[in-house]
């Protein structure tokens, strides 16, 4: 390169090309919807992440355009899940490799989420919502704002009606609390309303809700929750 | 040069994607080959013999490439680079006034990434150091002004163009990609072994010298044609490294 020759660098084997006047914006407008809505899915292994993504997969699947990235600590296990589930597209579904550490890649080292989710976006052009599952770790594991807009936490029926009361970052600070496995309630005798109860008593305002994956295989209050979230963000685009 | 900018280019909290990655250390215990500190240690010395120097060597050649072109105006500092390029480039724009800092500019350094991946046979680890090289720019674009220099370079120049843009030299680049080999492995080595922390940083603080005389020895290097730099090659880890890509169960990305 020879930048000293001229006011801006050119490959020598650029292809000829000519500048617009100054003055003119030679560049397209910015699309009129904003980047997509970024949802993470948390909580401990086993909750039945996996299963919410699938689920919303078929609820959310032919009304928004959608993503998934998966956080696996071991395998790309969850990728390969969704894919064979069919729940949506392959080109729709990223793995990201998480080193033993699956919090760190959603909270303190982000970027290789951030790479899924931007090649994600390179390939299949503007996306209405990208969902990312975290890697199961324990109650305390949560996403950065860099990575996401919103957070979801599951925690299970099975793990105890406890579990609310316990605490920890991601029950607390979530801004949806599912409660799944309702189903298996009365065979592990939690207390639905104990966990309620303990719910509110942690998250003041912030909404939490019950589900059974086995029962309602759209996860009906959490699509809804998201589609109010989608709708609040592209009020003119949708 | 700022002393406290080379920690934080070289600190392992910098969120560059490297806590997924064990250097092939992984590999190489699933082979029964390191399975202790002393196995460790043989491990780290050899791979900052290897790829270690070769990391350095290109680091400290993405950065002295850089050298001669103008920082942004905020970034520029009174001290004047310590190994002066031998032709200096000017700088795409001049200044035009305090508003407009001078554009920065980078020569051309697909050579550098070329010859990179010459001296990495293995495609897995190719894909392993763009990948982070990819992630290390997207924390330097937050925190200094980084040239346009691809979207996936390998790490190494990716880290050479981030030390210049961070003020720092040369040398301080090769020794950031010294560090950086030895302490990405070590501490991959505490989760996968078990190994006492304590121990392992006693043997980071006996290897440290090492990392110093490698970095050296390639900064003083910095400014030869690629073909001339180390391709000091370490046959098992390209190995390893292909084996260990094919494993449906395992903790690290490389
Ligand atoms: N009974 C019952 N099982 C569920 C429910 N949701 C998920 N599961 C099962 O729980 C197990 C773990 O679910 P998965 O989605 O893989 O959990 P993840 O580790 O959080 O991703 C799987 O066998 C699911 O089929 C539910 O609502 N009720
Ligand atoms: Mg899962």
């Amino acid at each position: 390169m020879h930048p000293d020759q001229h006011t801006h660098a050119h490959e020598a084997d650029e292809v000829p090309h000519t500048h617009p006047e100054p003055g003119v914006d030679p560049h397209l407008p910015l699309p009129d919807a904003p980047r997509a809505l970024r949802i993470g899915i948390g909580g401990p292994v086993g909750s039945g992440k996996t299963a919410l993504v699938a689920a919303l997969c078929r609820a959310l699947g032919d009304e928004l355009r959608l993503a998934v990235v998966t956080n696996d600590i071991y395998t790309t296990e969850d990728a390969d899940f969704l894919k064979r589930n069919g729940v949506l597209p392959v080109e729709r579904i990223r793995a990201v490799e998480t080193g033993c550490c699956p919090h760190t890649a959603i909270r303190d080292d982000i970027s290789a989420n951030l790479d899924a989710v931007e090649d994600l976006e390179d390939a299949l052009g503007p996306l209405d919502l990208v969902l990312v599952e975290s890697g199961g770790d324990n109650l305390t594991a949560t996403f950065s704002k860099g990575l996401i807009d919103q957070q979801i936490f599951v925690v299970d029926v099975a793990g105890g009606d406890k579990v609310p009361r316990k605490g920890g970052p991601g029950v607390t600070t979530a801004d949806l609390l599912v409660i799944n496995k309702t189903d298996l309630a009365p065979l592990v005798s939690a207390d639905l309303s104990v966990m309620d109860r303990d719910a509110k008593a942690r998250r003041g305002e912030l909404p939490t809700v019950f589900l059974s994956l086995v029962e309602d295989r759209a996860a009906t209050p959490v699509a809804d929750w998201i589609r109010s979230l989608v709708a609040a963000r592209v009020p003119a685009a949708r | 040069m700022s002393l406290a900018t080379l920690l934080l280019l070289a600190d392992g909290r910098l969120p560059s994607g490297g806590h997924a990655h064990s250097g092939g250390l992984e590999a190489q215990v699933s082979a029964g080959r390191v399975g202790d500190l002393d196995g460790l240690a043989g491990f780290l010395r050899g791979k900052l013999a290897t790829s270690g120097l070769v990391a350095a060597a290109f680091a400290a050649a993405a950065c002295h490439r850089t050298l001669g072109t103008s920082p942004p105006a905020h970034l520029a500092r009174a001290t004047p680079p310590a190994h002066p390029p031998r032709a200096t480039p000017q700088p795409a724009h001049p200044a035009r006034g305090d508003q407009t800092p001078p554009l920065y500019f980078v020569p051309d350094i697909s050579d550098l990434d070329q010859g990179l991946d010459a001296r990495t046979p293995s495609p897995a680890l190719r894909k392993a150091s763009r990948a982070q090289g990819r992630a290390l720019l997207r924390a330097g674009r937050a925190m200094w002004a980084i040239p346009e220099i691809g979207r996936e370079p390998h790490q190494p120049v990716a880290l050479g163009v981030l030390a210049r843009a961070a003020g720092l030299g040369p040398l301080e680049a090769a020794v950031a990609a010294a560090h950086g080999t030895v302490t990405g492995s070590a501490s991959a080595g505490v989760r996968l072994l078990g190994l006492d922390p304590y121990a392992v940083h006693g043997l980071l603080a006996r290897l440290a010298p090492d990392c110093d005389r490698v970095a050296a020895s390639a900064a003083a290097r910095a400014g030869d044609p690629v073909d001339e730099l180390p391709a000091a090659g370490a046959p098992l880890l390209d190995i390893g490294a292909e084996l260990h890509a094919t494993w449906e169960v395992r903790l690290f990305a490389s």
